[in-house]
């Protein structure tokens, strides 16, 4: 699967309670999350964000609550993938369990609305606007795999259990 | 070669030699979610094509996050967890039982060893009973409902080790604002911490709950007690990829001031800050010893004019534990308003939102922007003591010169 995107870049740190507050997220309707999500931070994202855009930020990403509601939120606003230096771990787990993926790397050489392009499951991640390749972090198997198939609940439906 | 507390307990659960760095298909032994995360998962437990839940008996869902239910949107959520407990046979704890890490804790559902999972990142509270404990969404809780495992990324393991007493007003919530200051906010990111020390033996389980909930808060994936009540213990020779060594008696009261917990500083740094509220709860900090420290301080006085302060039992049981003791009067009395257990202001959801520009000193765990349900909000953690003494002077203040 090859992805392209535009960037919106943010910080370090951003938490889920930024991505998503917690008053939002008692819904199992996932627009509602779409349309509150960044809003404490970035409370133009949603007219800056079209689809397929690549969302870019600096450490820990997605701290804090263990909130699925957040990568689902950055989902289905149309977020493509997210590429950070580093995630903090429940949202890592949450953002590949849904079928978000996410790239973790040197993000110094990229700015905001840069032209991203990244093959799920692939080392690098090419900066179309700026002529870069960056080497990222490899995903284990098991996490190409869940990716592969959009998420765990498809991966679950079509294999029965966990292959590994 | 020796293994960390984390290696022996995983590798237990998977049947293999692990070492950090590996990923191991795990199986379970507890499994929790909350009114959050529980319908998600649900959802996804049935989109997976499951009809029957893995051993339910090991599985709990507790109505906390909003409860009592604010919202005829959130009623439905909780009906949908009502009904799927039902018929599956899994344990529900409905509104005004308690917190969920509370309820767990109460109920004994962990022992030494265990490894378990949560759909609530606070999860990592049940390191302090010695099991490997870590939070999870809900379409991995969904997954293990289905499967009975969960994969891990074995984690490398930090040593820390605590040498004698906190002294008279400082308290394991500050030793905890004082640690995550120290690692900072992604200084344990991936990591298990192994709590060793002298200091561990007879100090109380209510501080080892508020010392393991918080590690998250350093970006953690678990911390465990590793004393004579957990009975868990590294091998000889396993590698740590840091150790530290905190003296207690040396620490002050620590307040993480806005909006990230790392940011702690002394209280001495922080006396001149004024609050309109004040919060007393939370898995953190709302037990039994928690509300007798505050009563303390409040008993036969009577808070600041213009400050607010809502107290909230982290369980029924110690409600009721607190009415008994004459906490409930005494705090009552002394300005404070009781809510029902769960955890509302601390997640934002109601039952305590503070107003724009209003500062707030919580005994809670967060204190990011907005966490509260108010992003033109302040908050300040702390601990319960440090609370109570600050709605006494409407500002931060040092427990330690009230008492």
């Amino acid at each position: 699967m090859l992805l392209q995107g535009k960037v919106l870049k943010y910080g370090d740190n951003v938490d889920t309670d930024a991505i998503i507050a917690g008053k939002y997220t008692k819904t199992l309707d996932l627009q509602d999350l779409a349309d509150h999500a960044m809003e404490d931070l970035d409370p133009d994202f949603r007219t800056r964000l079209k689809p397929g855009d690549f969302m870019v930020a600096g450490k820990n990403f997605g701290c804090g609550s263990s909130r699925e509601q957040a990568p689902i939120a950055l989902k289905q606003a149309g977020v493509a993938c997210v590429v950070a230096r580093a995630f903090a771990r429940i949202f890592y787990r949450n953002a590949i369990n849904i079928g978000l993926p996410l790239v973790e790397c040197d993000v110094d050489a990229i700015g905001e609305g840069d032209i991203l392009q990244y093959e799920l499951g692939g080392d690098r991640l090419l900066n179309l606007t700026r002529n870069g390749n960056i080497p990222i972090r490899t995903l284990p198997d098991i996490m190409v795999a869940i990716l592969t198939e959009g998420g765990l609940v498809n991966y679950l439906k079509r294999f029965g259990s966990y292959r590994m | 070669m020796g293994r960390t507390v984390a290696e022996k307990i995983i590798a237990s659960h998977c049947n293999a030699a692990v070492q950090a760095g590996d990923i191991a298909l795990c199986n379970v032994d507890f499994l929790m979610a909350t009114d959050t995360t529980a319908p998600i998962a649900i959802t996804a437990f049935h989109e997976m094509g499951g009809k029957d839940v893995v051993r339910p008996e090991n599985v709990a869902f507790v109505i906390d996050h909003a409860a009592p239910c604010p919202t005829q949107k959130i009623a439905q959520l909780h009906a949908i967890m009502r009904k799927f407990a039902s018929q599956q046979g899994i344990v529900l704890y409905d509104v005004g039982e308690g917190i969920c890490h509370q309820l767990v804790a109460e109920n004994g559902y962990i022992k030494p060893g265990d490894l378990a999972i949560g759909a609530d990142s606070h999860t990592c509270t049940y390191g302090a009973q010695g099991a490997l404990a870590t939070g999870v969404g809900s379409t991995e809780l969904a997954a293990t409902m289905l499967t009975g495992k969960v994969w891990l990324k074995v984690p490398e393991s930090f040593r820390i080790t605590f040498r004698g007493q906190l002294p008279a007003g400082v308290y394991a919530k500050d030793l905890v604002l004082y640690l995550i200051g120290r690692l900072g906010s992604d200084g344990a990111s991936y990591k298990s911490l192994e709590f060793y020390g002298d200091s561990l033996e007879g100090m109380a389980l209510a501080d080892k709950l508020t010392i393991c909930n918080m590690v998250v808060e350093a970006g953690a994936k678990n911390g465990v007690i590793c004393d004579s009540t957990t009975g868990m213990r590294h091998d000889p020779g396993a590698r740590f990829a840091a150790e530290f060594d905190i003296d207690l008696s040396a620490l002050e009261p620590y307040v993480a001031a806005p909006h990230s917990v790392d940011n702690a500083m002394r209280v001495s740094e922080l006396e001149s800050v004024e609050i309109q509220q004040g919060f007393i709860g939370s898995c953190t900090n709302g037990r039994i010893e928690d509300l007798r420290v505050a009563a303390e301080i409040l008993a036969g006085r009577r808070i600041a004019a213009g400050v607010r302060l809502y107290i909230i039992p982290a369980s029924k049981r110690v409600f009721l534990q607190a009415i008994r003791e004459g906490l409930v009067e005494a705090l009552t009395e002394a300005g404070g308003v009781f809510i029902t257990s769960g955890c509302g202001p601390c997640v934002g959801t109601h039952n305590g939102i503070p107003g724009d520009g209003d500062t707030v000193i919580s005994s809670s765990n967060r204190n990011f922007k907005g966490r509260m349900g108010n992003n033109q909000a302040l908050i300040y953690l702390a601990s319960p003591a440090t609370v109570a003494a600050s709605v006494l002077s409407g500002r931060i203040t040092d427990p330690r010169r009230v008492r």
